[in-house]
């Protein structure tokens, strides 16, 4: 049994069909990547999966549980957490105020120590920077934090929208790597990204979106082989 | 003597007058940055709980103990109904236009201001019971009442402040007011932070009641209104959406006021100074003192 299973989501903006029907699965311990233009559905079908847009039809089962009509905050508490587009860090708290918020859903706190450390550890920027406001964080020290306040929760399943986005080349490389990390470690992680080429290369499968519908599926390496990527994501 | 009595009277009086703002200018504040909405039933909550005092402290119990169960009834009956407004009135508005969401804040303030002339008539309620005296300062007469109300105060401050900063649920509302969409990622559930925000506004509106009665003890069915606008003033002069904004604007009025009202010549114009610093401080710094300009997302 797959970790989360979307069949047949559909997701309107009023009369507008941003998604139209689409099945996806992640199975527990992959990589998997959504990629797609601009405007394909993809943070759509993100924010509709963790239930923080309404969904129009189709089902969402999430380790074993129908979570469909589940509000967003009680899914997180479920065991699947999202670094949403653009980061979306809380500006005026610090860094570490960032971090307690990520782990807002633990409530067990004894682990919160080992927790935070781990991330300081994986993200030796945000140690140094611990006491400054996030808002006046750098594009990459934000990407970093945002990581960092999403494994606060212990997530089964990570959801990263665009992770890449705005960054510098060296800086793209080193958050695939974390990314690779993290999964190693043993979180499934979901991925959302235009940077494909980098994308597959750590996939184990992923989907082709377009225009709110999925055009094609397969392993990391099939895709990255395939005319139709090459053609329309990897620039020739 | 005179300047010394023109300067006791501007600190104790300006600041107890602007605590009265300020608690209210909270509430106002709060829920405009939690809930995004403006609040203008929030004016009445004071009436309620003005009316609510003036009712049960008048009965045969001594005052030292019928005072203190009458605040506190207050402020059971101001939560209870704050917490009914939203769920009534606003909540199925969630989403829908601002404009929508305003006409109904002006209809459950309207609502509130009717029901209470049903039920108390249109002639002023009066109690002497709450009439607390004077005492010498330096020679400067100075009431009881704005002392009580100068520590209710800096005490509801120092809670509030130390709530948000310190606590789980205050670093909640925090997120929230920042971001709502990604505070529902953090695991934080809205509609919860939504209610408590009501919660902490109604009971801080009460308080302003009773503080406001202590001063003044006649309440009529639009006590609230007048220190309903001038709080929204100090918020948004503070920067609606902060509380320490809120504060700071509450204070300044205060402030303001008093001074005005001892000068003849200008007191006569109190309020209009009042809202005249309100359109200068928005043509000058638009997001008020301590306000930031925000991104609305999902
Ligand atoms: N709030 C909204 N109201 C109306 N239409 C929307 C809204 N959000 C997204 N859309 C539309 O839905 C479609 C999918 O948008 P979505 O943001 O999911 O795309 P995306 O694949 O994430 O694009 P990008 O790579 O640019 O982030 C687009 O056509 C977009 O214009
Ligand atoms: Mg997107």
């Amino acid at each position: 049994m797959a970790l989360l299973e979307v069949h047949d989501l559909e997701v309107n903006y009023g009369v507008i069909r941003a998604i139209k029907g689409i099945s996806f699965e992640v199975n527990e311990g992959e990589i998997v990547t959504l990629i797609g233009a601009n405007g394909a559905g993809k943070t759509t079908t993100m924010q509709s999966t963790v239930g923080l847009i309404p969904k129009k039809a189709g089902k969402v089962i999430f380790d074993g549980n129908d979570i469909t009509k589940v509000p967003c905050h009680k899914i997180v508490h479920l065991g699947m957490t999202q670094v949403p587009e653009g980061r979306r860090i809380f500006q005026e708290l610090t860094v570490y105020e960032n971090l307690l918020m990520g782990a807002y859903s633990i409530k067990d706190k004894s682990g919160f120590k080992n927790d935070i450390e781990s991330v300081y550890e994986r993200f030796p920027r945000l140690a140094e920077r611990r006491n400054q406001i996030a808002g006046t964080l750098s594009g990459g020290e934000q990407q970093m934090l945002a990581m960092g306040r999403a494994i606060m929760s212990h997530p089964k399943l990570l959801m990263l929208d665009e992770p890449s986005m705005g960054l510098s080349p060296l800086l793209v490389d080193q958050v695939f790597e974390i990314i690779k990390q993290i999964n190693k470690d043993g979180t499934t992680v979901l991925l959302v990204e235009q940077n494909a080429g980098k994308s597959l290369a750590i996939s184990d499968r992923a989907y082709v979106l377009e225009n709110g519908e999925i055009v094609l599926s397969g392993t990391g390496k099939e895709l990255s082989e395939s005319e139709m990527v090459k053609k329309a994501y990897l620039g020739g | 003597m005179e300047v010394l009595e023109f300067i006791l009277s501007v600190i104790v009086n300006g600041l107890s007058q602007g605590g009265i703002y300020a608690m209210i200018a909270i509430g106002y504040t709060m829920v405009y940055g939690i809930a995004k909405l403006l609040n203008f039933a929030h004016g009445d909550i004071i009436m309620v709980a003005a009316y609510t005092i003036i009712v049960t402290v008048n009965t045969s119990m001594p005052i030292g103990v019928s005072l203190p169960l009458s605040i506190l009834l207050s402020i059971v009956i101001c939560v209870l109904l704050g917490v009914a407004i939203e769920k009534v009135a606003y909540k199925p508005l969630r989403g829908a236009s601002p404009l929508a969401v305003l006409i109904t804040a002006i209809g459950v303030s309207y609502l509130l201001q009717s029901i209470a002339q049903i039920i108390f008539g249109t002639a002023p309620k009066m109690t002497a019971k709450l009439d607390l005296g004077a005492f010498k300062l330096f020679g400067v007469p100075v009431k009881f009442s704005a002392i009580i109300t100068l520590v209710i105060t800096v005490l509801v401050m120092v809670g509030l402040t130390m709530f948000v900063k310190k606590s789980r649920t205050g670093r909640a509302m925090v997120a929230v007011s920042e971001d709502r969409g990604a505070a529902q990622l953090m695991g934080i559930n809205v509609n919860k932070i939504i209610t408590i925000t009501f919660i902490i506004g109604s009971a801080l509106a009460a308080l302003a009641g009773f503080c406001s009665i202590i001063e003044a003890p006649s309440v009529t069915s639009t006590f609230g209104s007048m220190p309903g606008i001038k709080a929204f003033t100090a918020a948004v002069i503070g920067g609606i959406g902060s509380i320490p904004g809120a504060m700071l604007g509450g204070i300044m009025l205060g402030i303001v006021e008093c001074i005005a009202n001892k000068i003849p010549v200008i007191a006569p114009y109190t309020d209009a100074i009042e809202f005249s610093i309100l359109i200068i401080i928005l043509l000058v710094k638009p997001t008020g003192f301590l306000g930031k300009k925000r991104r609305e997302k999902v």
